[in-house]
């Protein structure tokens, strides 16, 4: 039988499998770090890219999404380097310190590594790996490794570089760190950046992903985040990209006791995307707040599929996802929240919620909870559903145009999740790609 | 001036409106009052072009324009104003933001500069004012958490600012206590003028003590089964409805 399924490997697979054997020597990292590669490339190649069959994927088939693997990105060349010289340079109008990354690969020249506040350490990656970094031995591959997951075996065998970072105990970064992900390669390739992420107990750090690709890429990143006993940290990932992008993200985030931890994910573009979440709350009274908003139109597939896992006692989920679908586009939500037998106290809930402006949309939702505590409260809901025409007319009786009062609405339908985001300068920066994207829905 | 002509409409394939006629002259304020379920918010609801309310027959002028043709927005743009029976709640859209994107879509559309914050903040909290409107409440979502009294408030405060040149109102006394009957009152009647029309829809007679009709309709089974001045609400209040059943069975 395993044979068989052997024997029936894509192309794709094939070729990820190739990359692999033939490029590791070339791959950062010493004896520990190719004992890693080694045993996730095995795994891989036991799993292979998942599909419908695999439960965790049923709606998002990436074997059959994905038949060609684009060949590895190189580091970038000059005339590459130029063209992502202002990639992610604003959003709105936050004061960031930029970390770029372009086809996978850290640029220093771009990025700015000056000032750094005391107890803060950013690094990249492939120096880390290389040089043997204690931390990134400590933690790498081990925060919250996800069972069968084939796209994180991928990553961890193929993994070039990323960041790197480290907040000491107590220290506040004032300054958010924005990690830019630009690959601008003019042919198709495929790109995998890792990062990883420890703040100590009581640090505070707001950190930003933005992930952009030029046409035919394939992106796998992952990252790994230890959140310490009374940290907060607020991580927020936008990802945009033309329609013909496939783009793989898994976060593993391990979160201490009495800490806070506020995730957003914002999908803007891509064509297949997804972005896979896996949380686990090691200490009590923590609160996490995981919310997102897609907007998606076109063939557009956006897959938001997240596990939280309350190993202790007294803590709080939220989960709030908002999904735009124009189009011939697919949203997929999967939530499963699992409480440990002494867990309790927990507070679990998670909402998502569908706007279908076009009749060839779709939108699934999958929430699952796996219970094993008594004293607890777990709720779920979901909606799906057109605009409401009662309130489009009430906005059009007192004279705003239909297609602003279908903004107005949409706006409002995807705020309610982006409220949730702390920084109110980044919030509006992302309100106001919602209303250029309507814009362009209604031009 | 306001002018129905055999209005007939029809709502999921049910005929509601059969052959109303009216006219309203400009600088008046004519009142319809009604049995339950007789059309008297399906004539406002045509009248503002809401989606499936269809009309067969007929036509409503609007100083000599037919606006049955036009889009809800446009006829606003054009001066009609309808204050809700029931106003919708709208979460996650700021009364503020609503009440600006509509006054400048109004003006945009008639040719007129867009206001700019501080006329625009200062006509709010002048109208606001009057109304006993707290500013703190507009910075909600669209009568969210808003009581039923503090809803209809609201209503005539957007009749306030958008300055329309025919209102109607659908019940905007139903859910007020008599203080807020007053105010709202008070904001409908400042609002009287030589070149603005209303068209009050209520079942009392005591919104008619506070907004005094020029002229008062009976609509009964989708027409108008009698006219008279403002003694027929009184008439109305102490006969009920009964008299015009016969009427009603002798026009369909
Ligand atoms: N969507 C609909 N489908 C079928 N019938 C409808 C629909 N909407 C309204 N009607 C009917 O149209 C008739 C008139 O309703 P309308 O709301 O205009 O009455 P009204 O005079 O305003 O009553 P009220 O005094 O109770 O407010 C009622 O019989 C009502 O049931
Ligand atoms: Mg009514």
């Amino acid at each position: 039988m395993n044979a068989e399924i052997r024997n029936m490997k894509t192309n794709a697979e094939l070729a990820l499998a190739e990359a692999y054997s033939s490029g590791k020597a070339r791959l950062p990292g010493g004896r520990t770090v190719v004992a890693l590669r080694e045993a996730a490339a095995a795994r891989f190649d036991a799993l292979g890219l998942p599909h419908r069959r695999v439960e965790e994927w049923k709606y998002t088939d990436l074997r059959a999404l994905m038949r060609e693997a684009r060949p590895i990105a190189g580091a970038p060349d000059a005339a590459g380097i130029a063209r992502a010289k202002d990639a992610g340079l604003r959003i709105g109008d936050m004061e960031a310190r930029r970390i770029v990354f372009v086809d996978g690969t850290f640029v220093p020249e771009i990025s700015d590594l000056t000032d750094l506040s005391p107890g803060l350490i950013i690094r990249s990656m492939a120096q880390a790996l290389a040089a043997g970094d204690p931390l990134v031995e400590a933690h790498l591959g081990k925060v919250v490794p996800p069972d069968r997951e084939g796209v994180v075996a991928l990553n961890t065998a193929l993994m070039r570089d990323g960041a790197v970072i480290h907040v000491a105990k107590g220290a506040t970064v004032e300054r958010p760190i924005h990690l830019v992900f630009a690959a601008t390669g003019q042919t198709p390739a495929s790109v995998f950046t890792r990062s990883l992420v420890v703040i100590e107990a009581g640090a505070r750090v707001m950190l930003v992903e933005s992930h952009d690709a030029s046409a035919g890429h394939q992106v796998n990143t992952a990252l790994e985040l230890v959140v310490g006993d009374k940290a907060h940290v607020d991580h927020i990932k936008i990802t945009g990209g033309p329609s013909d992008l496939v783009h793989v993200s898994s976060l593993m985030a391990s979160i201490g006791a009495h800490a806070r931890f506020n995730d957003f994910a914002f999908n803007i573009g891509g064509g297949v995307v997804r972005n896979q979440t896996f949380v686990r709350f090691d200490g009590e009274g923590t609160l996490a707040g995981l919310r997102g908003a897609s907007l998606l139109n076109g063939k557009q597939h956006v897959d938001s599929t997240l596990v939280v896992d309350h190993q202790a006692p007294g803590c709080q989920s939220r989960e709030v996802f908002a999904t735009v679908l124009d189009g011939e586009s697919r949203g997929v939500f999967q939530g499963k929240i699992v409480v440990r037998p002494h867990a309790q106290q927990t507070d679990a809930r998670m909402m998502t919620r569908a706007l279908l402006l076009s009749d060839e949309a779709e939108a699934d939702s999958k929430p699952e909870l796996e219970i094993f505590a008594d004293d607890v409260q777990c709720g779920h809901g979901a909606t799906s559903g057109a605009l409401d025409e009662d309130l489009k007319f009430y906005l059009m009786a007192r004279g705003i145009p239909e297609t602003d009062a279908e903004a107005l609405l949409v706006q409002a339908f995807v705020g309610e999740a982006i409220e949730g985001i702390e920084h109110a300068g980044l919030r509006d920066a992302l309100m106001e790609q919602v209303v250029a994207w309507l814009r362009a829905r209604g031009a | 001036m306001l002018e129905v002509k055999n209005l007939h409409v029809t709502v999921d394939g049910k005929q509601i409106l059969n052959g109303l006629d009216l006219v309203v002259d400009k600088g008046e304020v004519h009142a319809i009052m009604g049995p339950n379920g007789s059309g008297k918010s399906t004539l406002a609801y045509v009248m503002a072009g809401k989606p499936g309310y269809e009309a067969t027959q007929g036509q409503i002028l609007l100083d000599g324009e037919d606006i049955l043709a036009m889009q809800s927005d446009e006829r606003a743009a054009n001066g009609l104003f309808l204050a809700f029976q029931y106003p919708l709640e709208i979460p996650g859209v700021a009364t503020m933001t609503f009440l600006r994107t509509a006054l400048n879509a109004q003006r945009k559309k008639r040719g007129e500069a867009e206001l700019s914050t501080p006329e625009f903040l200062k006509l709010v909290r002048e109208a606001a004012g009057k109304l006993e409107i707290d500013m703190d409440m507009l910075r909600r979502g669209v009568n969210v958490g808003f009581s039923g009294g503090e809803k209809k408030r609201n209503e005539i405060l957007q009749m306030a600012l958008l300055q329309p040149r025919l209102c109607v109102l659908d019940e905007t006394d139903s859910g007020l206590d008599i203080d807020a009957l007053k105010i709202v009152s008070d904001g409908v009647n400042r609002l009287r003028s030589p070149d603005r029309s209303m068209l009050v829809i209520t079942h009392y007679q005591r919104l008619l003590d506070h907004i005094v009709p020029d002229v008062v309709h009976v609509l009964s089974a989708g027409r108008i089964v009698k006219t008279g001045g403002k003694e027929l609400a009184l008439e109305l209040e102490a006969s009920g409805y009964a008299q015009f059943q016969g009427e009603v069975a002798h026009a369909s």
